[in-house]
């Protein structure tokens, strides 16, 4: 059957073809003369916006994608202008950046690691990206960080609201103006205590994967130090749409409160599923029974609809917002599109405009330039107050809204009204916090 | 040449011809034009096609072969990915370990995994192996995250280990010193070609897999996955055991799967559970049927058909429509994006359905078989243009 004619000839030809082949690659290894990965050369310069256009978090996509093309336009010189007016840095003009006309690409991330860091490579590679940005979940936003990190361009992370992000998975070459799970639990524990007093019983639910842990973490801590007690955390799977299994627990337990950490889908069906069970007319321990949801969103909330009625958590930023800069975005963004921005889009437009002003700062587009003049920012006037992009972890301090849903919704996006604005210095936190230690941001990377 | 027909030889030296220039065929569109949209030949994309060319041709001696369908494997490929990262994270950055490392702890994996679900066959191995590939991705997802590192991803951190790295050891993937995305650009006019190292060592591995699998093909082994296709009950009241054999090929072509799992993760230091996922096991099975199944060629041209489509067309947005479009008339240019619009962007997903739906509608052979009808078509042609010539017909045989 086989017909297996070596010969001493035959096999030298084929050794002398294969060193051939395997010596051939070595010729490749040269580099370009560029300073720096994708130094852009032309009169514009290509910005990529990753976001999970299919998938769980598709809405939040499309709403970040909107943000960054209102963005884009902004930049250079369309529309008029959002929050460039109201930006305490006056750097940019309108203009592109640095006198170059701002175009960008979009991919797809899927909301998988893999399907995220192929099409940023592509970015990178192929359209010659100088800086990646978006996503919607914090396993795709490290995975691209690192990546950005190696390949030497700057990334601005979209919504990712993990402890590690900007924790034990922090690099030189990322940012996040996004908060994370230990500012909601810091600014949700004092509300806590002030509405329903300090002596509860919590029942966590938690989505059983890197963001869920670091929010129960985080939310546990915060709530044992006002001195409730923990009745019981359980971890729900990523895939689950009915969590009736999971509350029926919850009635017997003696908990009257129920913590649901969970986000997106999974958020919407676990609410809906206790409000069905009646867990917010029950009465226990003599007190009314209450839910919690430590991350929210106004996407989140429309999708739960009259359950997330009188339900407490936190949020980045509000189009309800009565400051300048807020009212301007809003008013920009429902220009063009016809309702108002999420909180993903806002921290896009933002993550989008800061870097444009640190490169025109900068007065370069080499990324260790860009991060030293993102490092230590001060900034104010784009909708969240006076921020801080902290050198040691690149996170920005800024303040935390917490947010309840409304007994009275007015139209279908006023679902959300905010209880408290919790000042910046009441979240921040060491960088070297056990929760987020671990990791290092390394020395920033320029690539070529 | 190397105990191969001369057909098989020359289908060996095509495909090495085609990897060999990929970066001159796949970037056919000069640069800054507005076709260059569709250039596929950059680093990232060509490694991913001969990488997932390895995994369809493995699949392909499991599936081709014995018509065992097996949905689940994308966890060896999983099993791979995450091996190759531990070997980055405890040794060094060298892809040499962590690619041998992959082979064989998938090919455990397999022995394991085939030894189980191969009791069974038809539809009922199929949802054997689906369930072993969810199990182990649910469990790489959050049970497993002290070795997985759940949905993060496995990556390589600076504080790890690496027992065998230097002062001076470069601290990205490479091949004793060469490094795997090093890339040097040649422009050619307005054209402008990559040659990337990672890719040229992708794609020697694929021809040695390649012609390890066309070896199987031929072999009295391979005669004998065959007739388990045709018929296994008859093999089994002939007095054989065939469960041998099967096993061997489901060994086999986990191996191939962890092989480029462990390829993918050299080209690109992490790995993430989501290449577990059900997903990307039927990814697999789309390549096989669409290139066609039980062929030599045809996995990795549906590899390279999928892929692309997955990297390009996704990547097509409103924006780059309405330039396409710029020189109709204003209601006309608006029209021709909203009709084209479902199919681009992240409508990828129904441009790549409906080929497939075509394709096994009309090529039941996958993509081969419609390379095979233009040839006989052409060739048809042909001898029908020497016989009006020499006026003479010859008798149908």
């Amino acid at each position: 059957m086989t017909n297996s004619n070596f010969t001493r000839r035959g096999l030298l030809r084929t050794g002398a073809a294969t060193g051939a082949g395997v010596a051939l690659p070595t010729i490749f290894t040269a580099s370009s003369a560029a300073a720096f990965t994708n130094e852009p050369t032309g009169g514009t310069v290509t910005l990529g916006f990753n976001v999970p256009q299919t998938g769980p978090y598709a809405d939040e996509g499309a709403d970040e994608l909107r943000a960054y093309e209102l963005a884009v336009e902004h930049l250079n010189g369309g529309g008029d202008g959002g929050m460039m007016p109201t930006f305490s840095s006056q750097a940019l003009d309108g203009s592109g950046i640095l006198g170059k006309k701002v175009e960008f690409v979009t991919g797809d991330t899927q909301t998988k690691s893999d399907a995220a860091r192929a099409s940023a490579k592509s970015m990178i590679e192929k359209d010659g990206a100088i800086m990646i940005t978006g996503g919607s979940s914090s396993g795709v936003a490290v995975a691209v960080q690192g990546l950005c990190q190696e390949a030497g361009v700057i990334f601005m992370s979209g919504l990712t609201h993990s402890n590690d992000t900007t924790g034990k998975d922090k690099k030189a070459n990322g940012f996040r103006h996004f908060f994370n799970a230990y500012m909601s639990a810091a600014a949700l524990t004092p509300v806590l205590e002030k509405l329903y007093g300090g002596d509860r019983k919590a029942y966590h639910l938690t989505a059983d994967y890197t963001w869920g842990w670091t929010m129960e973490e985080s939310i546990v801590a915060g709530t044992e130090s006002i001195g409730w007690e923990t009745v019981n955390k359980v971890k729900t799977p990523l895939a689950s749409t009915d969590f009736s299994s999971y509350i029926a627990p919850v009635l017997n337990s003696g908990a009257d409160v129920l913590i649901l950490n969970h986000y997106g889908g999974n958020m919407v069906n676990s609410l809906t599923n206790a409000v069905q069970f009646g867990l917010r007319e029950k009465q226990v321990n003599g007190k009314n029974f209450e839910i919690v949801v430590p991350l929210y969103s106004r996407l989140m909330a429309k999708g739960a609809g009259e359950n997330v009625k009188g339900i407490l958590g936190s949020t980045n930023w509000h189009w309800s917002l009565q400051d300048d800069a807020s009212k301007a975005f809003v008013k920009s963004f429902g220009t063009k599109y016809g309702f108002p921005p999420s909180q993903a889009a806002h921290t896009c437009y933002v993550q989008t405009l800061l870097y444009a002003d640190a490169v025109t700062r900068a007065k370069s587009f080499n990324p260790c330039a860009v991060a030293e003049a993102l490092e230590g920012f001060e900034f104010d006037g784009l909708g969240n107050g006076p921020t801080l992009y902290r050198a040691a972890d690149h996170q920005c301090f800024k303040d935390v809204l917490v947010v309840r849903g409304k007994e009275n919704p007015t139209s279908e996006f006023d679902l959300l009204e905010i209880v408290e604005v919790t000042p910046a210095a009441q979240v921040t936190y060491p960088p070297d916090h056990p929760m987020f230690a671990g990791g290092q941001l390394g020395k920033c990377n320029p690539g070529a | 040449m190397l105990g191969l027909t001369k057909r098989d030889t020359i289908l060996l030296l095509v495909v090495a011809a085609l990897t060999l220039f990929a970066p001159f065929i796949l970037n056919p569109f000069p640069e800054g034009s507005a076709m260059a949209q569709f250039n596929a030949g950059y680093p990232d994309l060509m490694q991913r096609f001969v990488i997932f060319g390895i995994f369809a041709v493995g699949f392909n001696i499991l599936f081709g072969l014995t018509g065992y369908l097996s949905f689940g494997h994308a966890a060896f490929l999983g099993v791979g990915s995450y091996s190759a990262v531990w070997m980055f994270k405890l040794l060094s950055m060298n892809v040499l370990p962590a690619i041998i490392l992959a082979v064989i702890v998938s090919g455990l994996f397999a022995v394991i995994i085939g030894y189980v679900s191969l009791r069974r066959s038809g539809i009922y191995f199929s949802i054997l192996t689906l369930a072993f590939a969810q199990m182990s991705f649910a469990l790489a997802y959050s049970v497993l995250t002290p070795i997985t590192n759940g949905e993060t991803g496995l990556q390589v951190y600076t504080d790890d280990p690496q027992y065998l790295m230097g002062p001076d050891s470069p601290t990205v993937t490479n091949l004793f010193g060469l490094e795997m995305r090093a890339t040097y650009t040649l422009d050619l006019g307005p054209w402008s070609f990559d040659f990337n190292a990672g890719y040229y060592m992708c794609a020697l591995i694929m021809l040695i897999a390649v012609y390890l699998s066309i070896r199987i093909f031929r072999s009295p082994f391979g005669l004998m996955l065959k007739a388990v296709k045709s018929n296994q009950q008859r093999m089994n009241f002939t007095g054989l055991n065939t469960r041998p054999y099967t096993l061997a090929a489901f060994v086999i072509s986990g191996m191939y799967a962890g092989l480029a799992g462990g390829l993918m993760a050299s080209m690109d230091p992490l790995a993430g559970a989501e290449r577990m996922q059900w997903t990307a096991s039927g990814e697999v099975v789309l390549m096989t049927i669409l290139g066609g199944a039980g062929t030599l060629i045809g996995p990795i041209l549906g590899a390279g058909f999928i892929k692309y489509f997955e990297n390009i067309f996704s990547k097509i947005n409103d924006t780059v429509l309405h330039q396409w479009f710029a020189f109709m008339p204003d209601g006309l240019e608006d029209f021709m994006v909203f009709l084209v619009h479902p199919f681009i962007g992240k409508g990828w997903h129904l441009t790549l359905g409906i080929l497939f739906m075509l394709v096994v509608i009309f090529l039941p052979g996958g993509l081969v078989e419609g390379g095979q009808r233009i040839a006989a078509w052409v060739r048809g042609r042909k001898s029908a243009k020497a016989d009006t010539a020499t006026s003479k017909t010859e008798p149908a045989e």
